[in-house]
C-alpha cells in the first residue's frame, strides 16, 4: 500500500480554511480502504443535507447542520490530510454518483448545498479570490447609477427582511439568468435583463456557477467510467463504487419488489390499509372526481408502478376513472400516452423512478392540484379530517400536527404510519412505497400470526 | 357564440357545395379550406425559422427542420415529433393531414422525426435545445374568485381577469426581464397563451425557465388549501408593488368588485373575510354588515361600499401595527393575480397551440392580442371558422385571387402580426446574426495573427 502523499498543507483544521473548485482530480496515491471511508464519510455530510431540506430547515438552521455534520464527519487526525480528504472524497462519490440521472441529480444538488454554506463562511477576501479563480467578470455597480435605482433596491431588501444597503453598498450587475434562484425568489431587484445582486448574495453567482461545472463534469464522468473505468476496475474500484450508493441511500423502487404484485382488483383493499395519506388522496380523489390532473396522475401513477402495478393493469386501471368523465375515446387519445411514457414505453424511453418524500414535498401543487405533500401542502383543517378519516385517534393528531408545525413532514407521516400500524417505524419514512412496503410486512405478519393463533386453539 | 344567418341552407364555397352550416362552426371540410385559403402557412414559418432561412453565411439551414410540430387528427390520432424542412413541405403536410389542432415542439439537437436513428448511439443527443418561453394561462384556474361562470365557460364578466394577466406578465417581460419579441394569442377558448421569443429567451435552461415562473408565482393555493396569497416581509418586492398599483388595485375597485358581485352575499362575503387572520376585526365586520342588510337602502353598489368599509377597517390607526394592512393587498391579489400553468412554463418540451389554429369546440381561430390594446379584445367577436368562410365566399364573388386573407375578418389579426411581432422580430433575429458572425470573423482573425 502507498503512503499518501499530500501536495499541499492547509494553515488549519477549520472549515473555513480552504474551499476546491473540485476543478480536476487530485494527482495523489489513495489508499484503498481510505478510498471507501472517506466517501463514506462525505456521503454521511450529504444525506445529512438532504435529511435536512427535505423537513424544510430554515436557511440558518441548514448552516448549523452542514456545519455539524462536516466537523463530525470530515476531521481527520492529521490537519494535513484535512484538505486531501475533501478532494478524494468527492471525487470518489462523483463516481459512484455518475451513474444514472437521479444519482446525478441528487449528487448535485447536495454537493451545491454543501458548497453554498462552505462559501457563506470564507472571509470577504476569500470570497473575492474564488469569485476571480471562477473567471466571474462583474464589475460592481456605479455610483451614479446605484444612485437612481436605490429606492428600488432598498424595497427589495425589506421585502425579504435584509439590511437596507448603506449608500456605499457593492452591487453586481449581471445578466439575471446567471442568478435563478435570486430571480424565483423575487431577491433582487431586475431590470432589462440586469440583476442587482447584492454582495451577500454573490453566494448565489457562485454557486450557479459552481453547480454548472460539476454538472458538466458529471456527465463526462460518466461517459469515462461506461467506456473506460468500470472494465479497467472491475476487479478493484467497481465493486466499492457500486455498493457505495445503494448501500447509503435505499432503493429507489424503480423495479417493484418481486412478491409485491398487485392487481386491478386489490387496489381499493391495498389503498385503504397501506397507501400513505398523498397516495390516499390522490387515489380517493380519483375514484371521486374520476379525473386528476397531470401532477397527480404522474405521482400516483409512478408510485402504483412501484407497488408492482403493471402496465397493462395501470392502462386498465386509469381508463376505468377517466373514461367516465372524458369517455374511453379521450382517455386512449390523450392520457393513455403518458401512462406509457411513465412505463418507459414511450418518448425517450426512460423508466421512471417513483417521487420521494422529498420530491413530493418540493413539489409546488397549483390550483385544482390534489398532488404534493398532505402534511405540507394540505391547510391546517382538511388535513386533520383526513387524518381522522384515516382512523388516527385525536391524541395522535396533535403528535402529527405538531411535527407539522415544526416542517418535519417526514416526521409528520412517520407518526401516522404508527398511529395506524401500532407499531414503531424506527427508520423513518422516505418514500411512500417504502411506506407502502412496511405496512404490507406488518399486515402480512399480523395475518400470520393470527392464523397461527387460530390453529394453535383448534 | 355568433351565429350565422345567411338566409341559406348551404353555403357555396370555391364552387363546392358543403352541407348545412354546422351550428358549432367547425367541421373538417371548413377546415380543409381554411388550411387552404386563410391559414398563413408562409408567416408561420418566417416566424419559426428565426431568419436561419436567409442567405446569410451564418443561417443555420437545418434550424427549421429540426422543430417538433404535433398534429391532432381528426380520427383521434396523435402524430408526435413531425418535422419539415421548408415551407412548403410545412405548408403541404397541414393541408394534406388537416389537423384539428397543431402543436408547436422545441428544437431538438438532431431532425425530432430521426430520433431513433440517434438514440442507438447510446448518450441522449436527442434533446431539446431551443425553445420559447412560453406561458399558458386558463380562466378555469380562477373559479374560485369568479362566479358568472365556472370551467371553460367564458363571458365579458370574467374575460378581463385574462386581460389583467396579460398587462401584468406582458409589463414585466419586457421591463423587468428586457424580453422585447413577445406574442400573446387567444388560445381559442378560455385563455391566452403567450410566446416570448428574443434569442435570449429561446435559449433559457429549464432552470431559467423556472427561475421566471417562480418570480411570476404569488397565488399558492391548491385544493386542499384555500391560503391563496400570503405576502410577507416588510415591503413588497418592486414587482408586485407595480403590477398592485399600475393594475391589479385598479382593476379590483373598479371592475371586478361589481361583475362579480364580490361582497353581495354573506357565502361570498365569508370568502373574503376568511383572509384575514384576526377574529375581532372579522367579527366587528360582520356586525356591521349584518345589520346593514336590513337598514340601508343605498343607492351605491353594496359591493363597493363594503369593500371600503373593510378597507378603512384593515387601515385605520391601530390595527396597522398588527400587520393588518397587508390583508387589503393580499385580498386584491388573491382575486386578480395571474394564475400561471407553470408547468407548461418550466420545461422545453412543453408542446403549445400554434397561433392561428381553430379551435375545434368554439370554431373560433387562435388570433394575436395586442397587449397594448389587450383591453378592446372581446373573445366573443373572435372570428370562427364558418364566418370566415363565409366572408371568402362573398369576396369570392368579386373574384380577385390574392390576399384573400385581407378581404376576410382575419385579415386584421394577420396584418398585426405580420407588422407588429414579425416584422421587428425578424430585424433583430438578422441584427443578431450578424453581429455573432462578425464577433466569430474577428476571433478567428486574431486567432490567426498569433
Amino acid at each position: 500500500m502507498e503512503i499518501v502523499r499530500p501536495q499541499w498543507k492547509p494553515p488549519s483544521n477549520d472549515i473555513v480554511s480552504t474551499l476546491p473548485l473540485y476543478r480536476s482530480a487530485p494527482a495523489l496515491e489513495v489508499r484503498l480502504e481510505d478510498f471507501e471511508l472517506y466517501a463514506m464519510d462525505r456521503l454521511r455530510v450529504l444525506k445529512g443535507i438532504s435529511d435536512g431540506l427535505s423537513r424544510g430547515k430554515k436557511p440558518e438552521e441548514m448552516k448549523n447542520l452542514v456545519n455539524d455534520l462536516w466537523k463530525v464527519n470530515m476531521k481527520h487526525p492529521q490537519a494535513s490530510e484535512v484538505f486531501n480528504k475533501d478532494v478524494i472524497s468527492h471525487f470518489v462519490l462523483r463516481l459512484v454518483y455518475c451513474r444514472t440521472e437521479d444519482l446525478r441529480k441528487w449528487f448535485l444538488s447536495m454537493e451545491t448545498a454543501l458548497f453554498r454554506h462552505r462559501f457563506r463562511l470564507l472571509t470577504a477576501d476569500s470570497q473575492r479570490a474564488l469569485l476571480a479563480e471562477l473567471g466571474l467578470p462583474y464589475k460592481a455597480v456605479a455610483r451614479a447609477e446605484f444612485e437612481v435605482i436605490k429606492e428600488k433596491l432598498v424595497q427589495v431588501a425589506r421585502s425579504i427582511s435584509q439590511p437596507i444597503p448603506s449608500s456605499d453598498a457593492i452591487f453586481y450587475k449581471v445578466p439575471f439568468e446567471e442568478v435563478p434562484e435570486l430571480v424565483a425568489g423575487r431577491r433582487i431587484f431586475i431590470c432589462k435583463g440586469h440583476a442587482y445582486v447584492a454582495m451577500n448574495q454573490v453566494v448565489s453567482l457562485v454557486v450557479t456557477q459552481f453547480r454548472s461545472l460539476l454538472s458538466k463534469a458529471l456527465i463526462l464522468t460518466n461517459r469515462k467510467w461506461t467506456s473506460m473505468i468500470r472494465e479497467q476496475e472491475k476487479d478493484r474500484l467497481t465493486p466499492i463504487v457500486e455498493s457505495l450508493c445503494s448501500s447509503y441511500l435505499g432503493p429507489d423502487y424503480s423495479q417493484p419488489n418481486e412478491f409485491a404484485e398487485i392487481s386491478v382488483k386489490d387496489i381499493d383493499l391495498v389503498a385503504k390499509s397501506s397507501f400513505p395519506l398523498c397516495m390516499r388522496h390522490l387515489f380517493e380523489k380519483l375514484r371521486e372526481d374520476h379525473h386528476l390532473k397531470h401532477g397527480g396522475r404522474m405521482q400516483l401513477g409512478l408510485f402504483l408502478k412501484g407497488v408492482g402495478l403493471k402496465l397493462d393493469d395501470a392502462l386498465a386501471f386509469w381508463k376505468a376513472e377517466f373514461s367516465q368523465k372524458v369517455g374511453a375515446e379521450r382517455f386512449d387519445k390523450e392520457y393513455a400516452y403518458s401512462i406509457r411514457h411513465n412505463y418507459g414505453r414511450e418518448g425517450k424511453r426512460t423508466d421512471y423512478t417513483p417521487y420521494s418524500c422529498q420530491k413530493i414535498i418540493s413539489l409546488t401543487p397549483s390550483v385544482g392540484d390534489h398532488h404534493g405533500c398532505p402534511y405540507r401542502h394540505f391547510s391546517e383543517d382538511n388535513l386533520r379530517a383526513a387524518l381522522s378519516r384515516m382512523g388516527v385517534n385525536n391524541g395522535a393528531v396533535e403528535d402529527v400536527m405538531d411535527k407539522v408545525r415544526n416542517r418535519h413532514y417526514q416526521l409528520a407521516c412517520t407518526l401516522t404510519f404508527e398511529a395506524i400500524h401500532g407499531l414503531s417505524c424506527d427508520a423513518g419514512i422516505n418514500h411512500p412505497n417504502q411506506y407502502f412496503s412496511d405496512s404490507q410486512k406488518i399486515l402480512k405478519l399480523k395475518s400470520h400470526s393470527s392464523e397461527q393463533g387460530e390453529s394453535t386453539a383448534d | 357564440m355568433v351565429e350565422i344567418d345567411n338566409g341559406r341552407d348551404d353555403m357555396l364555397i370555391d364552387g363546392q357545395r358543403l352541407g348545412n352550416a354546422a351550428t358549432d362552426g367547425f367541421n373538417a371540410n371548413y377546415l380543409k379550406l381554411y388550411y387552404g385559403k386563410l391559414f398563413p402557412h408562409a408567416d408561420i414559418f418566417k416566424w419559426l425559422s428565426y431568419a436561419n432561412d436567409g442567405k446569410h453565411p451564418a443561417c443555420d439551414k437545418s434550424y427549421f427542420g429540426r422543430r417538433e410540430f404535433s398534429f391532432t387528427l381528426d380520427n383521434d390520432i396523435y402524430l408526435r415529433f413531425q418535422s419539415f424542412s421548408n415551407e412548403s413541405e410545412l405548408e403541404n403536410s397541414i393541408k394534406e393531414k388537416c389537423p384539428f389542432k397543431i402543436d408547436i415542439g422545441p428544437v431538438y439537437s438532431v431532425d425530432p422525426a430521426k430520433r431513433h436513428a440517434y438514440s442507438q448511439s447510446g448518450n441522449n443527443v436527442f434533446t431539446p435545445v431551443e425553445r420559447e418561453l412560453i406561458f399558458d394561462i386558463d380562466i378555469s384556474d380562477y373559479d374560485n374568485v369568479r362566479y358568472c361562470c365556472s370551467g371553460a365557460d367564458v363571458c365579458l364578466d370574467c374575460w378581463p381577469l385574462m386581460t389583467v394577466a396579460i398587462k401584468v406578465i406582458d409589463i414585466s417581460l419586457r421591463d423587468d426581464f428586457g424580453f422585447n419579441h413577445i406574442l400573446w394569442v387567444f388560445s381559442g377558448r378560455r385563455g391566452v397563451h403567450c410566446w416570448v421569443c428574443d434569442g435570449k429567451a429561446r435559449r433559457l435552461t429549464n432552470e431559467q425557465r423556472t427561475a421566471i415562473a417562480d418570480y411570476f408565482r404569488v397565488y399558492k393555493g391548491n385544493e386542499n388549501s384555500s391560503k391563496g396569497v400570503s405576502l410577507t416581509g416588510h415591503a413588497l418586492h418592486p414587482f408586485l408593488v407595480r403590477s398592485y398599483t399600475e393594475v391589479l388595485k385598479d382593476f379590483f375597485e373598479t371592475k371586478l368588485l361589481s361583475s362579480q358581485n364580490l361582497f353581495s352575499t354573506q357565502e361570498r362575503y365569508e370568502k373574503i373575510l376568511e383572509m384575514i387572520p384576526d377574529e375581532s376585526v372579522t367579527s366587528e365586520i360582520r356586525g356591521k354588515w349584518e345589520s346593514s342588510k336590513r337598514s340601508s337602502i343605498s343607492k351605491e353598489d353594496i359591493n363597493v361600499v363594503r369593500w371600503e368599509q373593510l378597507k378603512h377597517t384593515l387601515q385605520s390607526g391601530q390595527k396597522k401595527a398588527q400587520g393588518l394592512r397587508r390583508c387589503v393587498e393580499e385580498i386584491v391579489f388573491s382575486f386578480t393575480y395571474p394564475r400561471i400553468d407553470m408547468e407548461v412554463s418550466k420545461h422545453m418540451n412543453h408542446l403549445l397551440k400554434a397561433p392561428f389554429c381553430v379551435h375545434p369546440k368554439t370554431g373560433r381561430v387562435c388570433v394575436p392580442i395586442d397587449p397594448k390594446h389587450c383591453e378592446e379584445f372581446d373573445p366573443t367577436l373572435v372570428p370562427t371558422l364558418s364566418q370566415l368562410l363565409e366572408e371568402l365566399n362573398i369576396g369570392g364573388l368579386r373574384a380577385d385571387d390574392d390576399n384573400e386573407c385581407d378581404r376576410t375578418s382575419l385579415g386584421k389579426s394577420l396584418s398585426f402580426f405580420r407588422s407588429s411581432f414579425l416584422r421587428p422580430l425578424l430585424k433583430s433575429c438578422k441584427e443578431e446574426m450578424e453581429s455573432l458572425h462578425n464577433a466569430k470573423l474577428q476571433q478567428s482573425k486574431n486567432s490567426l495573427s498569433w
